[in-house]
């Protein structure tokens, strides 16, 4: 069936400003919408950007705007859609544009390098593995299928009013080590985000879990976050 | 713009990351990747990583080692599985202490689950060692290990795409890389490079692979005189979803779902009486497709259903979670209530760049190393799959034999003087953009590459025979004719994937026409390699790997080499 798509372009070592192209396309319900860019980028315009690379919401590459809604191209079918098979594909919000689809996702990463993102282990006393409980394991799991796509921290609004706020996915990644129970620098930890541009920052706006395409709490998440430093600061 | 390293590592994927980390400051080392490091395609691994815990039942690195040889049909060299199995453990203890989040037992041990072709006491029945964390351990494998690498102040080149290799003197020397966001050419002078460029499932049709797949690594390194091993070994994985080819992990079996006809019949039981839907994945596609024939595929198509509905929705939601929400996302199934729709998907590159088991790239029968070459993951060949890898296998190998080339590096840099860089290295990368921007040809890459990808899915997919492999040359031979005539549509220099493809094209091409070549070679079969023409293995002639050296003029050469055998004898593999 015939597929109408408005894209977003702009080359900003070319282009003054952005524009919106259109392309009809042929696609099938069961289509992804990864599968529609690349058949206009494979048969009608091989100038169109954008990433991708595992095709099925695993590797985090291709978090774009559909039809003014932050998702993942490779894991949104066409069928998914009551738009009478109109799409406006659009870049994420809130990072500068590289090219078209592309934007520049170092300060995303740059926020998460702040979080100390990797375990800092206590003393294991055996030669094999740590001792973990199931339960602490299943705790931290939702975290566990973050895949960085970024789709969060562009879809929230503080984000959006503080650049320096941490952001949901840096701090879904602090909760995933600071309730490890392997971790031994929990305190530090704590205290790292306990700011208005760390765990204050977030204000329980929800957008960032309305929009994770791994369906992960992250909002719950942080809550509990917040409830840890609480403590903390009751020295309880 | 030029660069100088002791050590350059090309991929970012668990076997690059691994070695990356065991470097860590013994070495001035940066690591390049054509997509940012966590989007590289071991993220998608799912069902698991081997090793001989026996946190779950008895289990010995030992028949971990013989379940491996039995099921690469005894190709595997056995020195290099003995080192696999045996280092596995520590791999995984290892992996856990630097923060892995592996699933637990109700002890608060690593849990384990069954995987195809893993058995307890040489072959008696499944026995539970795959390793895991719901079914998305390899990404956080790869979370932990790039992690760990940021920690360790390891500096990445992301959206670096490879081009070539430098050499002087004889030793391999640097790397020619194409900036994805502007277009430049980067030249990087080394002591050593280190491929860890994953592997080529691009070349077929239906594939588990992500684009990124295109085997640049295996391609750059035969170009530039390092024999491919084993190439005509391409696994095809049973349960790909239907017509799309995403992957539904093995650990949907090992958690006790089956496979079953349009009679509703669990034929694997009539195949594989002993271990049963739990046969290693060249024998249940085999039977597959076997059943196919018989009209028994599911509405007399192409494929058939795996059922899960008995295991629960406590199973399937947590321990199955990833695969779960592909089958509904794109096969709009659930799990709990229906089967899911599969058929064979190509999966993994059983051969690959020649090594011995310190990762060094060798050239040879005699196994001369390559100066300043290494290699490691599915990039290369050790080799510890032979004609068939068994599941939770692949990560193993990325990791043990990552860390080995990264030991082997440290020292090698320690014991040579960095050699000259050749006068504009970057030349000949430079002139081939140049002439394809420039060109005026009528081909575009799409439809090659289409056309490369049915017909050696055609042809050279789980059975083979002479003629399909002879009209999979001529296309092969037609298409890179075509490819001559290429042009470029995208003139700009900002991620121009128009100039990529094309580039890969190029790679899939050549490497297609060495598995074909190989399996033309190989008139027998085993494991993955079905000659319909040759039906038996045949140990006399074939115990043997293949090598194939680069040509420019007469195409692929094709010599052997030994299949080093210790513990066990060849034998008739059933299950
Ligand atoms: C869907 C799926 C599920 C799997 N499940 C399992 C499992 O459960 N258990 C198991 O053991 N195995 C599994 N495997 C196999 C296993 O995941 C892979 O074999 C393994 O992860 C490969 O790792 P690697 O480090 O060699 O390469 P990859 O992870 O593929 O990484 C390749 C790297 O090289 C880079 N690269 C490539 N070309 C270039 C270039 N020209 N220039 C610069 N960089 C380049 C890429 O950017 C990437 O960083 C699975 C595979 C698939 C596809
Ligand atoms: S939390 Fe969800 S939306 Fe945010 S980066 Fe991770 S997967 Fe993407
Ligand atoms: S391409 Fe990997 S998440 Fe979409």
């Amino acid at each position: 069936m015939q597929c109408h798509f408005t894209v977003y372009r702009f080359n900003p070592q070319a282009d003054k400003k952005p524009r919106y192209h259109e392309y009809r396309i042929d696609a099938e319900p069961t289509d992804k919408i990864l599968d529609c860019l690349n058949k206009i980028r494979w048969e009608q315009d091989a100038t169109l950007a954008f990433r991708s690379s595992c095709a099925h919401g695993i590797c985090g590459s291709d978090a774009l705007m559909i039809n003014g809604r932050v998702e993942l191209a490779c894991q949104k079918l066409v069928r998914d859609f009551k738009t009478g098979n109109n799409f406006v594909i659009e870049p994420l919000p809130l990072f500068e544009v590289v090219k078209d689809l592309i934007v520049d996702l170092e300060p995303f990463f740059e926020k998460y390098r702040q979080v100390q993102p990797y375990l800092k282990p206590g003393k294991n006393d055996s030669d094999k593995e740590f001792i973990q409980q199931a339960e602490n394991q299943e705790f931290i799991e939702p975290a566990l299928r973050c895949i960085l796509c970024a789709s969060c921290t562009a879809g929230c609004p503080i984000n959006r009013a503080n650049p320096d706020y941490l952001g949901p996915a840096a701090l879904l990644r602090a909760f995933r080590y600071i309730f490890d129970s392997r971790d031994s620098i929990t305190e530090e930890r704590l205290e790292r985000i306990d700011t208005e541009d760390g765990i204050w920052g977030c204000k329980t706006m929800w957008w960032c879990t309305e929009v994770c395409p791994k369906e992960i709490p992250i909002t719950k998440c942080l809550g509990q976050i917040k409830r840890a430093v609480k403590q903390k600061d009751k020295g309880g | 713009m030029k660069h100088q390293y002791d050590v350059i590592i090309v991929g970012a994927g668990l076997a690059g990351l691994r070695a990356a980390v065991e470097i860590g400051k013994d070495a001035h080392v940066a690591v390049l990747t054509k997509v940012f490091a966590t989007r590289s395609h071991s993220g998608a691994a799912q069902g698991g990583i081997g090793a001989a815990l026996g946190n779950e039942e008895e289990d010995h690195c030992e028949w971990h080692m013989f379940d491996t040889v039995k099921g690469s049909d005894y190709l595997g060299d056995q020195d290099a599985i003995e080192i696999l199995a045996n280092d596995a453990p520590r791999a995984i203890y290892e992996l856990e202490n630097l923060g892995v989040p592996f699933n637990r037992t109700s002890e608060g041990k690593i849990a384990q689950r069954a995987f195809g072709g893993h058995t307890r006491n040489y072959g008696e029945a499944p026995v539970k060692r795959a390793c895991y964390a719901a079914t998305r351990t390899g990404r956080v494998i790869l979370d932990t290990l790039w992690e760990q690498s940021l920690q360790r102040g390891i500096e990445f080149f992301d959206e670096f795409q490879m081009l070539s290799l430098i050499g002087q003197d004889g030793q391999c020397c640097g790397v020619v890389a194409y900036e994805l966001s502007t277009g430049k050419l980067h030249t990087f002078h080394c002591k050593a490079v280190m491929l860890a460029t994953g592997g080529a499932g691009k070349i077929y049709k239906t594939t588990s692979n992500a684009f990124a797949s295109t085997g640049d690594g295996m391609a750059i390194a035969y170009r530039a005189g390092a024999p491919l091993e084993d190439m005509e070994f391409v696994q095809f994985h049973p349960t790909g979803i239907y017509k799309l080819g995403i992957l539904i992990s093995e650990a949907a079996r090992g958690e006790g779902g089956i496979l079953l006809n349009n009679e509703g019949e669990r034929f694997m039981e009539r195949y594989a009486p002993v271990i049963k839907d739990l046969a290693p994945r060249d024998m249940i596609s085999r039977c597959m497709l076997e059943e196919m024939r018989a009209g028994r595929g599911i509405d007399g198509k192409d494929y058939f259903h795996l059922s899960l509905t008995h295991l629960g929705e406590d199973v399937i939601e947590k321990k199955l979670a990833e695969i779960t929400s592909f089958a509904r996302t794109y096969a709009g199934v659930d799990p709990v209530k229906e089967p899911i729709p599969v058929q064979p998907t190509c999966h993994y590159m059983m051969g690959g760049i020649a090594t011995d088991a310190d990762g060094r790239v060798i050239v040879d029968e005699q196994n001369t190393p390559f100066a300043g070459l290494y290699a490691a993951g599915e990039c290369a060949c050790v080799s510890v799959h032979g004609a068939n890898r068994l599941g939770c296998n692949a990560l193993l190998d990325t990791l043990v034999f990552g860390r080995r080339a990264g030991m082997a590096l440290k020292a090698f840099n320690q014991s040579v003087a960095r050699p000259k860089l050749p006068a504009k290295p970057e030349k000949n990368d430079a002139d081939t953009i140049q002439a394809l921007m420039n060109s005026t040809g009528k081909e575009t890459s799409g439809p090659i590459r289409a056309e490369l990808q049915e017909s050696m899915m055609e042809n050279v997919s789980v059975f083979r025979q002479k003629d399909s492999l002879n009209t999979a040359l001529a296309k092969i031979a037609q298409l890179k004719k075509r490819y001559q005539n290429l042009s470029i549509q995208d003139k700009g220099n900002c991620f121009n994937r128009d100039l990529l493809d094309a580039i890969e094209l190029g790679h899939l091409l050549d490497l297609a026409e060495v598995i074909t070549r190989g399996a033309l070679h190989r008139e027998e079969s085993r494991g993955a390699h079905s000659r319909e023409d040759f039906p038996e293995r045949d140990d006399k002639t074939f115990l043997a790997h293949t090598l194939a050296r680069y040509d420019a003029v007469k195409g692929p050469q094709i010599f052997t080499k030994p299949v080093t055998l210790t513990k066990f004898e060849p034998k008739e593999r059933t299950y």
